[in-house]
């Protein structure tokens, strides 16, 4: 059961349909509820392996349903900490709660600076509107 | 004329119909300075009573293998085609459906191809196998990109006794995949594991054939360990019909199995079209390319099956597909499932155990009459390499010359072999067959 | 319905192989199979009725309409299988000595000459599988080229349009280059300003279908090869839909170095329910030299296959090529002779009605005459009334038409492309419109109707979430219900 279109105002956003909670010099990442719409039921996360070193802007792994795939962006830089393997095993758990039960990966920021160029809510709703 | 429906009188309510005044004007998009503007200068229409005539004179000059006795192998063989084959592909829902795409209109070949993929698995002894590749050589191309993604390496390591035209396209592929490949020599005619487990360090992949091209078989369990413990994909170029008697691959521990389709279920035609079969272990499923089918069920609870996992494929994955490909050889992988479904598992055990008898049996006859096996301490399976003591191509010519066609000679790709013939006797030859070679081939050497 | 594996029964089989009256085979223990593969164990007439029931639940052109945009879906001649199928064809090896296999490689010749002046190049390989295989192929003979003349490194880039199929992309990165994207403009065309600023010294070349995957013309075609050779740059075109210029414009003349044809779409090899097909490329006098091997020579009255060219790529496959695709295409070209112009003129002609006869139920995106295909958008369907070109595509079905390709060019939203192709009759086409409107209309007053389409089909919708989520992809022989009654999942 897909969650209702929603943006928590406590989370930092990417203009790729990313998100974060930051949580100290840690983080939790995840995609948007606009990400899983557009893709549809999720049927596969590709994860990266705990240690991966990943850049912001740059892809951490994949989803995919059963017609698209798409890059998941990281919008922060860090060292993967922890996959979440709820997710792994069924992936359509985004869709339902794309913020909660549904985040991907926790990582531990190299540089929280960059924390100030990501979105707040509501610019990146402004960015699904544009879409 | 062709094959055009509309009349005279169709074509002038359509152009009505569009608003326009004649078909040209259609054709006004094209710039003038590139438009043909003159016949296109081809040969002449003919009806299909010509047409089936000139084909018929074209025909006649090829020695086929039901005007000349043919021991020619190395690759693709002379095996018996049952006719529900080819009833089966001429039907017209196969013979002219596109690729099953929109299920609800092609549960008939989605389920031949899920067929089909059991069918492979089965006999390599794998858990997912693709809907075909192009042929035998294409798919060890294939082999080498998985193994290239699937472990981050660049080295491919192709034994020598791995059939050649295999392996120059894999050599024409490997450099757009940014890979090295390795050639590890055959000894006498086999590979030597210790050989191959030293070239294999840094390696993607390990490819080898059983049996080998040589017809020789090889300690295949070995050369799969030697690629696994260097933590290569070892990957197993085999024949269908050997599967019958030999040990399947994945029960040697090969991560993918590969090889030609056509001994099971096509005609030789020239060379095609054929199938290419790709097989693994389930952990490459996400990287095999082309089509795989899968089950599931429909809106009513009823089983059917789709393509599945399509967002490998290149419709979806664009530049990041598993590959480009898009037709495959459907038709001759369906050829192939209904040979083996005719054969069934005795038959298939039958006809790899005539192949091989008259094989083993043509080899000492060949012996008998003074002619040494190349390499005499291996076991073959339905081809097997003979000196004949004078260059092998001059031998074939004089050979053809009494109506047989001896056998392919290794001299053209392999150094030290220009003496050697590679026979292939399968299940459509007969002992009388094998006597006339050994008679034709005494008489043109001595 | 079952499974040829469900309808097994140990023991039965079908064929029998004779026994030859020759000592037994002996094999090395340590070789053998521990156990039989369990391939089916049926009769002969079970099994030509497993096959003729799955026919029963498929459909090809010799059942209905197809309209399948980029597909090319048209007749297939019955002669072509006679003609495969003559022994000297059929029976002959692929390795048989040149002087054996003179009627073949004339064949493959004769077919070639057509290909050089449909094309308008001169140097002719026969050997890609496919389509797809072409477009690789003629990449790397753009490595080659560009190798050869000390310029491999410096060019690293291949352009394609936004409106590529997936396989241009897909090949790209399969030859190891990079890839950029070229957009469409309001016409349909290449945007000239945006293709200028993108082609520079580290291009290698350029992939392109003309007309596009939108059905139309590139009116710039000119100026996009003069921009690409300006650059000394080479420009690739995909011929997928060469149908609609047969006769009428030659790659060649419009700039293209290097060609691949589809034989399977405009030469009418069978499309088999996937495959097989064959992709012949057509190349420049300056790209000759690096062709595959072997290449068909004519030597007098002799035809021959040459191996030994040392700047050739190499090989892509094996042999020379998929014959009896050869067979059939030759056959189909000299049913028409230089009328295959004709026939590139009712493909046009045929889309352009159905163009004409849609374009008011329907969204045109471009609106121009198109060629031999043209698309159509169902995105105000799906606004006003919840109806995707999925659902179109689903109640085409019941009236027993193939749909159309939907959701590409992915520049289109709501996609619906339609090829009719030249070989339907006008009461098909009209028909074909006719239900299309009454789709349009069903989208108003029954959503519902066209949500839960197909009605009539041996199965309903199928689950495709479920079949990627739980990847079932061959039959299990029980196994897992086995091991589920015995509680090990």
């Amino acid at each position: 059961m897909a969650a209702a279109e929603n943006y928590p105002d406590d989370l930092r956003y990417h203009r790729d349909h990313d998100w974060a909670r930051i949580d100290g010099d840690e983080a939790v990442l995840g995609i948007t509820w606009f990400a899983q719409d557009s893709l549809g039921e999720l049927v596969h996360f590709e994860a990266p392996a705990v240690g991966t070193v990943i850049s912001a802007g740059n892809a951490y792994g994949e989803v995919e349903s059963v017609k698209a795939v798409s890059d998941v962006i990281a919008p922060l830089s860090g060292e993967i900490l922890e996959v979440n393997a709820s997710v792994v095993d069924a992936p359509e758990l985004v869709n339902d709660d794309p913020y909660g039960a549904g985040w991907l990966v926790r990582v531990r920021l190299s540089d929280p600076a960059e924390v100030g160029q990501l979105l707040d809510a509501d610019a990146y709703r402004a960015v699904v509107a544009e879409q | 004329m062709g094959y055009l429906s509309l009349t005279d009188r169709d074509r002038e309510e359509m152009l009505a119909a569009i608003g326009v005044s004649s078909v040209e004007e259609l054709f006004d998009q094209i710039p003038a300075g590139v438009r043909l503007g003159r016949e296109l200068d081809v040969e002449p229409e003919l009806t299909e009573q010509e047409i089936t005539a000139l084909f018929e004179r074209l025909a006649v000059r090829n020695a086929h293998t039901g005007s000349e006795l043919s021991f020619l192998g190395a690759g693709i063989y002379d095996h018996y085609v049952p006719a529900v084959v080819d009833a089966v592909l001429s039907r017209g829902e196969f013979l002219t459906a596109y690729t099953p795409y929109q299920p609800e209109m092609s549960q008939g070949v989605l389920q031949a191809i899920f067929e089909y993929q059991t069918a492979i698995c089965e006999l390599t002894g794998m858990d997912v196998s693709n809907a075909s590749g192009y042929d035998g050589c294409t798919v060890a191309a294939d082999a080498c990109y998985i193994a290239k993604h699937a472990t981050g390496r660049t080295k491919v390591v192709l034994a020598e006794a791995l059939n050649p035209m295999v392996r120059r396209v894999v050599k024409t592929y490997a450099p757009g995949f940014g890979l090295d490949v390795v050639e590890v020599p055959h000894r006498d005619g086999a590979t030597d594991p210790a050989e191959l487990a030293a070239a294999a360090a840094d390696a993607a992949a390990v490819l080898f054939q059983q049996p080998n091209f040589f017809g020789v078989l090889e300690d295949a369990p070995a050369l799969a360990a030697a690629a696994n413990e260097a933590g290569a994909l070892s990957v197993a170029h085999v024949d269908l019909l050997s599967l019958g008697l030999l040990e399947a691959p994945g029960a040697y521990g090969s991560a993918l199995a590969i090889g030609e389709g056509q001994s099971a279920g096509n005609y030789q035609s020239y060379g095609g079209p054929h199938y290419g079969f790709l097989a693994s272990h389930t952990d490459f499923i996400r990287r095999l390319p082309g089509r795989i089918v899968g089950e599931t069920l429909d809106a009513a609870n009823v089983r059917g099956y789709v393509l599945t996992l399509q967002t490998r494929e290149q419709h979806i994955r664009r530049e990041k597909a598993t590959s480009n490909m898009t037709t495959n050889q459907t038709l001759l992988a369906l050829a192939g499932l209904v040979y083996l479904s005719w054969l069934g598992p005795q038959g298939l055990r039958e006809v790899g155990e005539a192949c091989t008898a008259l094989a083993q049996h043509a080899r000492s006859k060949l012996q008998a009459a003074g002619f040494e096996p190349a390499f005499p301490e291996w076991s073959t399976f339905k081809e097997f390499a003979i000196r004949v003591g004078r260059p092998g191509h001059e031998v074939v010519a004089a050979a053809r010359a009494r109506g047989v066609h001896p056998g392919y000679p290794l001299g053209r790709e392999f150094a030290g072999l220009d003496d050697v013939l590679l026979v292939a006797v399968t299940e459509r030859r007969t002992p009388a067959d094998v006597d006339r070679l050994v008679e034709v081939l005494t008489e043109v050497t001595s | 319905m079952e499974l040829i594996y469900e309808k097994s029964r140990p023991g039965r089989r079908a064929g029998r192989i004779p026994r030859p009256d020759v000592p037994p085979a002996e094999l090395p223990a340590a070789l053998r199979r521990d156990r039989p593969p369990r391939l089916p164990e049926v009769s002969e007439p079970e099994l030509v009725r497993h096959f003729t029931a799955l026919t029963e639940r498929n459909f090809g052109i010799d059942t209905g309409f197809y309209p399948l945009g980029s597909c090319t879906m048209k007749h297939n001649p019955r002669v072509n299988e006679r003609l495969v199928a003559l022994p000297g064809f059929r029976d002959l090896h692929p390795l048989q000595e040149d002087d054996g296999a003179q009627g073949a490689l004339e064949l493959m010749w004769r077919l070639e000459q057509h290909l050089v002046e449909i094309t308008g190049l001169p140097g002719i390989s026969l050997q890609p599988a496919a389509g797809s295989q072409g477009e690789l192929t003629g990449l790397m003979l753009v490595r080659a080229y560009f190798a050869d003349r000390g310029e491999g490194e410096q060019r690293d880039t291949i352009l394609t349009a936004d409106t590529a199929h997936g396989t241009n992309p897909a090949s790209v990165t399969m030859a190891g280059y990079k890839l950029d994207k070229v957009a469409t403009d309001g016409r349909g065309n290449l945007d000239l300003a945006d293709l200028r600023t993108k082609v520079n010294e580290r291009t290698a070349g350029l992939m392109l279908t003309n007309p596009s995957t939108l059905g139309l013309f590139d009116e710039g075609i000119e100026d996009v090869a003069a921009i690409f050779h300006g650059a000394g740059a080479l420009l690739y075109y995909d011929g997928a839909n060469l149908n609609a210029v047969v006769g009428k414009s030659r790659p060649g003349d419009m700039g293209f170095d290097i060609v691949h044809i589809n034989l399977h779409k405009t030469f009418s090899q069978p499309h088999g329910g996937g495959g097989p097909g064959g992709g012949p490329i057509a190349v420049r006098e300056s790209v000759e030299p690096f062709l595959p091997v072997p290449v068909v020579v004519k030597d007098g009255d002799e035809f021959r296959l040459e191996h030994d060219r040392p700047k050739s790529i190499g090989r892509v496959r094996g042999f020379a090529g998929p014959f009896g695709v050869f067979v059939r295409s030759y056959a189909f070209m000299r049913a028409y002779g230089p009328s295959l112009e004709e026939m590139s003129e009712v493909a046009v002609l045929n889309a352009n009605y159905l163009l004409a006869r849609l374009r008011d139920a329907y969204e045109l995106p471009y609106d121009r005459h198109c060629m031999h295909e043209f698309v159509l958008s169902a995105r105000r369907l799906k606004r006003e009334h919840g109806v995707a070109a999925l659902d179109v595509a689903k109640r085409l079905m019941d009236f027993d038409i193939h749909p159309p390709t939907i959701y590409f060019p992915l520049v289109v939203p709501e996609a619906l492309m339609i090829e009719p192709t030249e070989t339907e009759t006008k009461e098909r086409l009209d028909h074909f419109v006719d239900v299309m409107l009454r789709i349009a209309a069903e989208a108003v007053d029954e959503p519902e109707v066209l949500h839960e389409a197909p009605h009539t089909r041996p199965v309903r919708r199928l689950d495709e979430v479920r079949a990627a989520k739980d990847p079932i992809v061959r039959y299990d022989f029980g196994e897992r219900a086995a091991r589920a009654a015995s509680g090990e999942d």
